[in-house]
């Protein structure tokens, strides 16, 4: 790893301020992803400013939702009481996340930015426009068995490879943000960024923008709720595919579901097309597997990565029967 | 079952062997020393190095190091603490599992400056005296081990797992132990192992 600064701060616009004024700086909360990148010299910074310290590490539970501090850490929020009772599939996507060691480590706010797991991206070897803009991108016509059929561009087609962004994602959680302009808040929705014409850019994230906080806003929905992660291995491996779904039914029919999805865009992805099929209708199979095929309509497969398609619509049927008690 | 906290009283062949890297590289100095230290962390320009307190097992180390030094190598190179092992060095395997404050990490993927303040375990911490931790017994009885590379990050990591309540079924254990590989692949004895210890403690 590369020499760098280090800068312990103790309040949240003093952080701010310090990665706003010193050349080349970060934030470092649990450091579980940005060391290795460091290592990897996928990303460089002069200056590490350690948020540790700063008090955003609570999680409280009011009659308007749940607010999860940027600085709560996975287990943390695994555990939490509200979260197991009412907000299952949120305690579900971060216990199958990583391993129990670094799920005492990783924050909140930085397991929503954590980077891509593109070999190609975590090679500093190879070009990447994500890590080097306009150096091409290897993994379109390359190996590309874990890479996106959706939300794609002729520049990137990395996953975004968060599984609490997913269940964050279909409970329409909001982000809060400090930076130099003051605060302000995004949804999860339109939080990260597809690759576009600037793979490099993952978030709306300004410069020296800190996650404070994320709020989950209360829905009696989010008790029927559920993620469901497949794998290569059985555990601590990120998602080939991955569905949260939040569903209401009322009698067999379906009042209301969001469903977000993880393994198979650019971005955690939420399927309006597919809620849309679903919403009003009756919960069958049928239904399901019609919901599916609105999901990956458009779908752009390549050349390795072409069984998430089937594997994905496979994947929501078995989440969403089980979560609807078809069987 | 003893405070993995508490100071370590043990002194193995290899903990005597080590005693000089201690001394030449770390002072152990007074807890209120080090904890006035420990309270407020300085900046560190980008090159330097700076004097930092690490409280290992009970005892209170200052060294000197960049901000770049993981923990692990803190403990390894520095204070000369070898039990905790270095294997990927990217927070894979486990090896190098530490307690910090009671809760289990990858000492790879942290750096010694952000520990500041904080209680470390590690595997030189856990026996009472000569008296092993039950969760090391566990492991000898059922030989949860080949090589022993990633033994004491296996200890380490099932003393934590036991103290959260996750060793409460084989196929519990298996989810709660995975952040830790074992290339000799001697899992089911340490399955065994863990579940063993886990009865021990809860008696």
């Amino acid at each position: 790893m590369r020499a760098f600064g280090y800068i312990p701060v103790r309040e949240p616009a003093e952080a701010v301020r310090a990665v706003r004024r010193a050349p080349g700086a970060a934030f470092i909360a649990g450091g579980t992803d940005l060391l290795n990148l460091m290592r990897d010299g996928a990303q460089r910074h002069e200056h590490l400013v350690d948020i540790n310290r700063l008090d955003l590490a609570s999680i409280t539970d009011s009659t308007r939702g749940l607010r999860i501090g940027g600085l709560a850490r996975m287990r943390q929020v695994a555990e939490h009481r509200s979260v197991r009772e009412n907000f299952p599939v949120l305690a579900e996507a971060l216990e199958a996340s990583a391993s129990p060691q670094v799920r005492n480590m990783a924050t909140i706010g930085g397991n929503l930015l954590q980077r891509t797991r593109c070999g190609y991206f975590r090679d500093a070897a190879s070009p990447c426009n994500k890590r080097t803009p306009g150096s091409g991108c290897p993994a379109l016509e390359g190996w590309n068995r874990g890479h996106a059929v959706l939300g794609g561009s002729e520049h990137c087609i990395a996953v975004h490879p968060s599984d609490l962004a997913v269940a964050l994602l279909a409970l329409d959680a909001v982000v809060h943000l400090l930076g130099p302009d003051g605060p302000r808040h995004v949804p999860m929705d339109g939080f990260h960024l597809r690759p576009g014409q600037a793979p490099h850019v993952d978030t709306v994230l300004r410069p020296a923008e800190l996650i404070t906080a994320v709020e989950v806003p209360r829905r009696t929905t989010a008790v029927r709720s559920r993620y469901l992660k497949l794998r290569d291995r059985a555990t601590f491996e990120f998602a080939v595919v991955s569905v949260a779904a939040v569903l209401e039914l009322r009698g067999d029919r379906v009042r209301d579901v969001r469903l977000a999805f993880g393994g198979i865009a650019t971005t955690p992805w939420r399927s309006p097309e597919a809620e849309a099929v679903l919403r009003g209708a009756p919960l069958t199979v049928d239904a399901i597997e019609r919901a599916g095929r609105a999901l990956v309509r458009e779908a752009v497969p390549r050349r390795h990565n072409g069984f998430k398609v089937a594997l994905v619509q496979r994947a929501l049927v078995e989440l969403l029967s089980g979560l609807g008690g078809l069987r | 079952m003893p405070d993995p906290s508490r100071p370590a009283r043990a002194y193995t062949r290899r903990t005597v062997l080590k005693s000089a890297a201690v001394t030449t590289a770390g002072t152990a100095l007074s807890p209120a020393v080090a904890l006035a230290g420990a309270t407020a962390p300085s900046v560190i320009a980008p090159g330097e190095s700076a004097e930092i307190a690490l409280s290992v097992n009970g005892r209170e180390h200052v060294l000197t190091v960049e901000p770049r030094v993981t923990l692990l190598d803190a403990l390894r190179e520095r204070l000369g603490l070898t039990g905790t092992k270095k294997g990927c060095d990217r927070g894979e395997c486990g090896a190098c599992t530490v307690l910090v404050d009671g809760e289990r990490v990858k000492a790879c993927l942290t750096l010694a400056v952000m520990r500041q303040g904080s209680d470390i375990t590690t595997v030189e911490g856990l026996a009472d005296g000569d008296r092993l931790h039950p969760v090391q017994e566990a492991f000898i009885r059922h030989d949860a081990f080949q090589c022993g590379a990633c033994t004491s990050g296996q200890v380490m990591s099932a003393v934590a797992c036991i103290r959260e309540g996750h060793a409460g079924t084989e196929a519990e254990i298996r989810e709660w132990m995975s952040g830790n590989l074992c290339r000799c692949a001697c899992y089911q004895n340490i399955v065994t192992a863990v579940a063993d210890a886990a009865r021990e403690v809860g008696r």
